[in-house]
């Protein structure tokens, strides 16, 4: 009764603007001797974005890691949703991750699958839906991030970047509330890259979904923190330059050797005076 | 010296640790929802069908080898028309389960290594944990029940056609008559070594399998992890082959006998 009345508030929490959807608390992770995760706290709002950045081994997928309970922190508390994901067991995982996307570095699609298949992996096999109306989502989704001529390819056949937005339709196939992007534009030239920001904020912006972004490229973190996707009257849909109020929802996160360094908006990482940042940005 | 040996024996418990993990897990879905049909029978088709022809041709080889040089030692007793009873006796019993087994630890063990490695080190593992699936139940259990079950059936294929390799020469070479090569076999075979060849091949077919699985789903370090994994399955995959034929002899032999 009690665990019921908790997942009642929880629920109801969580469906009111500005509620926190996921919460690191002094969360602690190491390796044998590396510390990966000192002492990382941090707190992601229903419908904005989280971008984690720092140099290579700095601990950023880890957190996404940790997030999706594809590892389990040594100290601290992990809330996902509602939920304490660093107490939960693999089976019980499955409910959590059930609201969350992931985009994996070089996307990980199965290569043995087409994309029609890899798109509704998740409602093919683990869902009781209707096959034709899997068949119609999968469409949608990758109506919605231009790639429906592929869809029978083989992963193979595609591009790196065709392969990254495949990767984000596969993962926006089950409607998430939270996208988790790991280094979704890595080894991508600047247009593809730029192609596959479009897809994170139009999937922010129109499907209401909340993000965090893993990367160590500046150009792209700041593109989808400073723009916004807009709907016109006759339904197109446009990236344009974000609102004031749209870029406040858009905060950063500095890691260096397991540490937050910084937190704030574009403007404030932008100003930063510390000289770790200054050589980052530069 | 001695951190090295500590490390060293800390390491093999790991390993066997997580091996005993993987397996009851495994088991534990085999018989729990949900169960991944289509995999299923796709891989009762990957490593049944698509094993008969390398176990086909050993087969053949082994009995035709066989029945050469038996029947060169049999003429030494002036025992050469006994030489089906020696020959059908050595497949079942030893030479079917134990070559096939390593045919299989070759074509199927490598195979597996090589895909489940190449899915963890590009993080297809992960995305299936993500996408809600249990690795184990989709990768391992399928492969698991097709190892256990298409095993056995391949042994009897091989014993066989391994025989039938036996009279090619022991009626165009050795020139035995037909009639006596086969009266021979019958007669010289017992319900005890049906059981012994038949029982052997189900442990087999798991250990290549889990073995296989085990090492392919903890690979790390890219495409040359993948190399090294696929390495290590077929070697371990052997010795406990091997090994495990001599402990199953035994025990079926303190059985059966």
């Amino acid at each position: 009764m009690v665990t019921r009345t908790t997942t009642q508030t929880a629920k109801q929490i969580l469906a009111e603007p500005g509620a926190p959807i996921v919460v690191f608390d002094h969360v602690q992770l190491a390796f044998d001797e590396k510390v990966v995760l000192a002492d990382v706290s941090f707190t992601v709002i229903k419908g904005h974005t989280k971008v984690i950045l720092g140099a290579s081994g700095s601990g950023k997928s880890t957190i996404l890691k940790i997030i999706v309970g594809l590892l389990k922190a040594d100290a601290g508390v992990v809330w996902v949703n509602g939920q304490r994901v660093d107490q939960l067991s693999e089976p019980d995982l499955m409910s959590v991750r059930a609201d969350l996307g992931m985009i994996f570095q070089e996307g990980a699609l199965f290569d043995s699958l087409t994309v029609r298949e890899n798109v509704g992996y998740k409602l093919y096999e683990e869902t009781d839906m209707p096959l034709e109306e899997v068949d119609k989502r999968v469409e949608e989704v990758l109506g919605f991030i231009g790639l429906a001529e592929h869809i029978d390819k083989m992963p193979s056949e595609l591009s790196g970047g065709q392969r990254r937005r495949v990767a984000i339709a596969r993962a926006m196939a089950f409607k998430p509330s939270i996208m988790l992007y790991d280094e979704a534009t890595t080894g991508l030239d600047p247009i593809t890259g730029t192609t596959v920001d479009e897809e994170m904020i139009k999937l922010r912006d129109l499907e209401n979904v909340s993000s965090i972004i893993v990367t160590h490229q500046l150009r792209d973190a700041f593109f989808v923190a400073e723009h916004m996707a807009h709907r016109d009257a006759n339904g197109k849909v446009e990236v344009v330059p974000a609102t004031p109020q749209k870029e406040r929802q858009a905060e950063f996160i500095m890691l260096r050797d397991g540490l937050i360094i910084f937190e704030g908006d574009a403007d404030s990482l932008r100003a930063s005076q510390d000289p770790y940042i200054r050589d980052f940005l530069s | 010296m001695l951190s090295l040996l500590e490390r060293w024996l800390k390491h093999a418990a790991l390993e066997a640790q997580e091996y005993v993990r993987l397996t009851r897990a495994a088991f534990h879905g085999v018989y729990t929802r949900p169960l991944y049909r289509h995999d299923i029978v796709e891989q009762f088709d990957q490593i049944g069908a698509g094993s008969l022809t390398v176990v086909l041709l050993a087969g053949l080889f082994t009995g035709a080898a066989l029945a050469s040089q038996t029947g060169l030692t049999l003429d030494q007793f002036g025992a050469r028309p006994v030489v089906g009873r020696l020959v059908s006796a050595s497949m079942i019993k030893e030479l079917g389960p134990v070559l096939t087994a390593l045919m299989l630890t070759g074509r199927i063990g490598s195979g597996i290594a090589a895909e489940l490695g190449s899915m963890a080190v590009t993080d297809q593992i992960n995305a299936l944990r993500a996408l809600g699936t249990d690795p184990v139940r989709k990768l391992v259990v399928p492969r698991v029940l097709a190892g256990i079950f298409m095993a056995p059936v391949l042994t009897v294929i091989s014993d066989f056609i391994g025989i039938l390799g036996g009279w090619v020469i022991a009626r165009y070479q050795l020139q035995v008559n037909s009639g006596l090569y086969w009266s021979s076999i019958t007669k010289g075979l017992y319900m005890q070594d049906v059981w012994m060849g038949l029982s052997k091949p189900f442990v087999f077919g798991f250990l290549i399998v889990t073995i296989a699985c085990h090492v392919g789903l903890r690979t790390t370090g890219g495409t040359a992890g993948v190399g090294k994994s696929t390495t290590i399955s077929v070697v371990a995959g052997s010795v406990a082959v091997i090994a495990a034929d001599f402990f199953v002899t035994q025990i079926m032999i303190a059985l059966l006998y």
